[in-house]
């Protein structure tokens, strides 16, 4: 059973500190969204857990220290989808996806049958494989997210981390999207995604973590976490939310700012 | 997909260049006798000229563009940017300006070894000011800045030379070998030459996995296990100490290391480590064509191959310039 936790965890950049202080330990079989406004710490938490930057605290993967591990070791425990990702030259869509699977190749070693067989599930699975032969600089935007996606599942990672995976995705696809990292948490994985959609994380996260302003404000299954409460504290909103275990939440109206209560 | 003539395509390229950097020069000598000389029979002279004067060029064509093609496509691939060539770190001017100290002071003069050694410092001089400036960070950004500050500062040294220089036969003695060129170089060049792009080639050729790793990014690589800074340090020096040898005893050439990756780069699959290998043997064959171009040229002065390969390269670049602007 794999688990990513965190202690303490802090990040400061030049001389803001952006993330402060954030404890958690994350098991496998769940879906974790990452939630929270815009700049509140959600990537730069998740490139600190993947030691993408430097911070305080300690962060480890199976209980073991994050530090002691090489980054090919990390590579093959934690596949990372990055935010808004950028591609630099135009590879085919095959060849893109393939990439996932340089952690698991030793050198001078090319790509076997058992990479082979990794790409095609991935691609199957992100429903990328008609696109195999594009250019991947060319996509629409939603096909080049599921392209993206299927790269990181090529990695076949027993830990998944995305940062805004349905970013410039329709609502199917979003769904889709949502349901497929479903599937990787029921299928023994932990998946852990930086969430935008409300509505989308409350009904299918196991468990969110929002955060405000670099600090963990709440940690739970989404029914708990997410009240109007706590949605007027963080993002500022007013929100309907009906339902038990897995909540309706639909966003209504910006609370006034004389009205709000500083985020904590 | 990597097309399957261009291998057999390229080395057919490079046997064809060696043939005829061998072959071609301002004495005509028929192929017959030019084979008998070169197993050992035959007249002296001919074999004087085609094992003294043309071989050592033509291998030091092949190595030198060979260099200067890998250079660029590594260099392309880990800044994630089509203008990237050596120059663009500095390692290049920065063996010009040791090259140009040891003929300013004339220690290129007293001791011809001096010349390329005092060049390769140079290189590895700006490759170490670039590590101080471009500190601890990995970003190309931040890399692409600092190779911009050391490669105008060693511009800056060359201008100044050329500025203080005692008499006009210095000044020319300086501004002929930064035109670049591969003529009267002998076997101790070749020598002291291959020994540092072999260093090059091993270093920068292996970078290839991390190269397309980086096709994601940095994150995105580093998340793949590639390990940033390793990876930076081995571009770097093997830029440096390749570049370094090959500028040392050939001058600046410009534009081999920019256009190559450009040609060779739609014949593969695009991914940054498919174009390294390709990159080096079309650099190679480019720059010893080039070299036997300035040979069968009809001028009064032997043209120089750093200005052929400007000529040739600048028309290559627009086309690809026009290309990616859709104009036609």
């Amino acid at each position: 059973m794999v688990s990513v936790s965190a202690s303490d965890l802090s990040v400061t950049l030049g001389r803001r500190t952006v993330v402060r202080g954030v404890s958690a330990t994350l098991k496998a079989g769940a879906l974790v969204g990452i939630l929270g406004p815009n700049g509140a710490g959600k990537s730069s938490l998740v490139r600190a857990l993947l030691g993408l930057l430097p911070h305080g605290g300690a962060v480890s993967i199976d209980g073991v220290p994050r530090a002691s591990l090489s980054r090919g070791e990390i590579a093959r425990r934690v596949a990372y989808l990055p935010q808004g990702q950028l591609l630099h030259w135009p590879v085919s869509v095959e060849r893109l996806v393939a990439l996932g699977r340089l952690p698991h190749l030793g050198p001078f070693s090319r790509i076997g049958a058992a990479d082979r067989a990794a790409i095609d599930r991935a691609m199957a699975r992100a429903e990328v494989g008609a696109l195999a032969d594009r250019v991947a600089t060319e996509l629409s935007g939603g096909e080049r997210a599921r392209v993206l996606l299927a790269r990181a599942l090529a990695v076949e990672a027993p830990v998944l981390v995305a940062d805004e995976p349905l970013a410039s995705l329709d609502p199917a696809h979003q769904i889709e999207g949502m349901e497929l990292l479903r599937a990787e948490a029921d299928a023994g994985g932990l998946v852990v995604a930086v969430l935008h959609d409300l509505t989308l994380a409350a009904r299918f996260c196991d468990r969110v973590l929002v955060m405000a302003d670099g600090a963990l404000v709440a940690d739970g299954p989404p029914a708990a976490v997410l009240t109007p409460a706590l949605l007027a504290e963080v993002y500022g909103i007013t929100a309907t939310v009906t339902g038990g275990e897995r909540p309706l939440l639909v966003p209504l109206d910006r609370v006034p700012l004389t009205g709000r209560s500083p985020p904590a | 997909m990597t097309r399957r003539w261009l291998w057999p395509v390229l080395i057919l390229a490079l046997v064809a260049a060696l043939l005829l950097g061998v072959g071609v020069g301002s004495a005509s000598i028929p192929p017959a006798r030019a084979w008998a000389a070169l197993i050992g029979h035959g007249d002296p002279v001919e074999r004087a000229i085609l094992v003294e004067l043309r071989l050592p060029r033509a291998i030091l064509g092949l190595g030198v563009g060979a260099m200067l093609g890998l250079a660029g496509a590594a260099l392309q691939g880990y800044l994630r940017n089509p203008l990237a060539e050596p120059s663009v770190l500095g390692a290049s001017n920065g063996a010009a300006l040791g090259a140009v100290v040891a003929l300013y002071f004339g220690l290129a003069a007293q001791y011809p070894a001096a010349l390329p050694l005092v060049a390769i410092a140079g290189a590895l001089a700006a490759l170490a000011l670039l590590f101080v400036l471009a500190g601890r960070s990995e970003s190309a950004l931040t890399l692409i800045l600092a190779g911009i500050a050391v490669a105008t500062l060693a511009g800056a040294g060359i201008s100044l030379a050329l500025n203080l220089s005692p008499n006009p036969f210095a000044a020319i003695e300086i501004m002929t070998w930064l035109l670049g060129s591969l003529e009267d170089r002998s076997f101790r060049h070749v020598l002291l030459a291959l020994p540092c792009i072999a260093i090059g080639v091993a270093l920068l050729a292996g970078q290839g996995r991390a190269l397309d790793a980086l096709t994601l990014g940095e994150d995105g690589a580093a998340a793949l296990g590639v390990d940033l800074r390793r990876t930076r340090a081995r571009l770097l020096l093997g830029t440096a100490i390749g570049v370094g040898g090959a500028v040392a005893v050939s001058g600046s050439i410009g534009f081999v290391g920019l256009i190559v990756p450009h040609l060779v780069r739609p014949l593969t699959d695009r991914s940054p480590s498919a174009v390294l290998w390709p990159s080096a043997a079309a650099g190679a064959v480019l720059l010893t064509l080039a070299d036997v171009a300035v040979r069968v040229i009809p001028s009064t002065n032997e043209l120089k191959l750093g200005v052929v390969t400007a000529f040739l390269g600048v028309p290559v670049f627009l086309v690809h310039l026009m290309r990616e602007r859709r104009l036609w």
